[in-house]
């Protein structure tokens, strides 16, 4: 959906137009009180759940959760999934022409902040009209959108779900995010942003900016069960090779990881994002007071994290609802023995699971039905 | 939740239920399936959290529809500031921390009344068990002494004892027999559930 009104970031720079690329699922009821936003988190996208049919095999990033009869149920819920501002599927990004000048934005695309994502949002929201969602829901940068959401248009969602995230990076978050930055900026392929025109990526940069992330999304014990010290072709050499190349399983896997990572995303859509993590701290503007911040939220809460996350580890979420029950909202918090690290949030886990799906029947439940079996 | 349907799967909450004013601020610790809080917010109109750490419990409570929140309470409640409930429930979970002192003086800290109840080990059958030489195993001590999650022993005595060395007016203290009827004759040889409604002293305790 193409947006002509301009668009003030908090930067102070503005997008003079933009598109937002959304996918849905489901059917919004008559009264448009069934709608539910889901937020991305870093390298993932509208395509939310489920297949295109010319792409059997790209299935969307969080389908085990959203779908019919999952717990996040589009037989009943209206779902929207949508690309953030200076993301690379679509919606405006740096990889776009600047209007003002006719070629890619390149390193000139406006920083965004979450709070920037979740005006836009807002837009696509009027345009759908939807004044209030049942809820909206994310995991890690994507609960940060949801949290953000509940900050600045407290009455235009009555459910936050807030998974596997944070209040504010750590010092140690921010600092994992710098090293991705800048093996990327020193990459010479970058060109100062600016690749576009010289016909070249910075795959280098992203692979390793890739390979580091990945090591925070797992946990040490489930690289340990999965790689633990085991040597890549352990079936036909068990020595090591004397060199610097591929040793160890993980690096094989890291490296595959990092590979296929730099096929698909942009270079600049990753200093972005990550910049946009980092400046994410709502309580800045009251003096840190993270009670303060919340304090005019109306939606009802449900806070989940996992236990082995140390990425955004239980005691972030824990902040959040505590400052929560300070002012009184309602608020369930699930704190989920998995053992997989960051990444526990996309997958399956029976009691994650069962929790969000017993959520969403409190909200389902708490939806007006007459008019929505109507619908 | 209505009161009979609370009555009949658990006959003590229905007792404690009637301390509990309507409209307050309720915080559940070891809030288990949800019952309690369930029939308070619906039938009383009361707000408020249940704490509860057992995952297959913590869905129960969710289930409900109650807000709960997934903790250790052995940690304390730290989370929670200075009186900010009317009434801190703590039913049957205190035999089961490690650290009893710390967290009774922490529910009366975030609470302005607490209610707490425990199985009574000076009920008859278990004093019975125990004259003949074995551990008691009964409806409200259900398990072997080997696999049982109760790690602390008290009697109704016991307990006005920590009750007062805690700095705690007991406001009312009663026994409840099995089928959760209120014992006032021998309550501490006649009662299986010991039930407190404490609140701190208007002056803090003298300190030893």
């Amino acid at each position: 959906m193409h947006f002509a009104e301009p668009l003030r970031l908090q930067s102070g720079a503005q997008l003079a137009d933009y598109t937002l690329m959304y996918e849905t699922y489901g059917v919004l009821n008559a009264d448009k009180s069934n709608a539910v936003l889901v937020c991305h988190a870093l390298n993932a996208s509208h395509h939310v759940a489920g297949v295109y049919a010319d792409e059997p095999k790209k299935v969307g990033w969080w389908d085990n959760m959203v779908g019919p009869g999952k717990p996040l149920d589009t037989d009943r819920f209206f779902v929207i999934g949508v690309n953030n501002l200076g993301s690379c599927f679509g919606s405006t990004g740096p990889m776009h022409a600047n209007p003002a000048t006719g070629t890619p934005y390149g390193a000139a695309f406006p920083v965004m902040t979450v709070e920037d994502w979740v005006a836009s949002q807002a837009r696509l929201a009027d345009a759908l009209g939807i004044d209030q969602f049942a809820a909206v829901m994310g995991g890690s940068l994507g609960g940060m959108q949801a949290l953000a959401w509940s900050i600045m248009y407290p009455l235009r969602l009555r459910n936050c779900v807030v998974i596997a995230s944070t209040p504010k990076l750590t010092a140690q978050n921010i600092a994992f995010n710098d090293v991705a930055r800048q093996a990327i900026l020193s990459d010479p392929h970058y060109h100062g942003g600016d690749f576009y025109a010289h016909g070249v990526v910075p795959k280098n940069g992203l692979r390793v900016a890739r390979m580091v992330g990945h090591i925070t999304y797992l946990s040490d014990d489930d690289m340990a069960e999965k790689f633990g010290r085991k040597l890549r072709n352990a079936a036909e050499s068990n020595d090591y090779k004397f060199d610097f190349g591929i040793d160890f399983e993980i690096e094989s896997y890291l490296r595959y990881q990092g590979d296929k990572f730099s096929e698909y995303f942009d270079a600049n859509t990753y200093l972005l994002i990550t910049k946009a993590l980092d400046y994410f701290d709502p309580a800045r503007a009251c003096d840190g007071d993270l009670e303060r911040a919340l304090a005019d939220t109306r939606a009802d809460f449900f806070i989940a994290s996992f236990t082995t996350d140390w990425r955004f580890s239980p005691e972030r979420s824990r902040e959040i609802v505590e400052a929560l029950v300070c002012n009184r909202r309602c608020v369930s918090y699930a704190e989920i023995d998995a053992p997989h690290g960051h990444d526990a949030f996309l997958l399956d886990d029976a009691r994650y699971m069962n929790m969000v799906r017993a959520w969403y029947q409190r909200i389902w439940d708490g939806l007006d039905r007459t008019t929505t079996e109507n619908a | 939740m209505n009161f009979q349907e609370l009555s009949s799967v658990r006959p003590d909450l229905a007792f404690i239920a009637h301390w509990v004013a309507a409209r307050s601020h309720v915080l559940d610790v070891g809030c288990g399936d949800g019952a309690m809080m369930h029939y308070l917010q619906t039938d009383k109109a009361c707000s408020g959290y249940g704490i509860e750490i057992a995952d297959d419990k913590l869905l129960e409570s969710a289930r409900r529809g109650i807000n709960v929140i997934q903790q250790d309470m052995e940690k304390g409640l730290a989370i929670f500031g200075d009186n900010s409930f009317d009434t801190v429930l703590c039913l049957q979970s205190l035999q089961m921390m490690q650290n009893v002192e710390a967290l009774l003086r922490d529910i009366v800290r975030v609470g302005a009344e607490a209610i707490v109840s425990f199985p009574n080990f000076a009920y008859w059958p278990h004093r019975v068990a125990l004259a003949r030489g074995r551990m008691p195993v009964s409806k409200t001590l259900p398990y072997q002494w080997y696999d049982t999650p109760n790690v602390r022993c008290a009697t109704i005595f016991d307990f006005e004892e920590l009750a007062d060395e805690c700095g705690l007016e007991v406001l009312e203290r009663v026994a409840l027999a099995e089928g959760g009827r209120p014992v006032s004759f021998l309550p501490n040889l006649r009662g299986s559930v010991a039930v407190f409604r404490l609140r701190r002293k208007e002056r803090p305790a003298t300190r030893p």
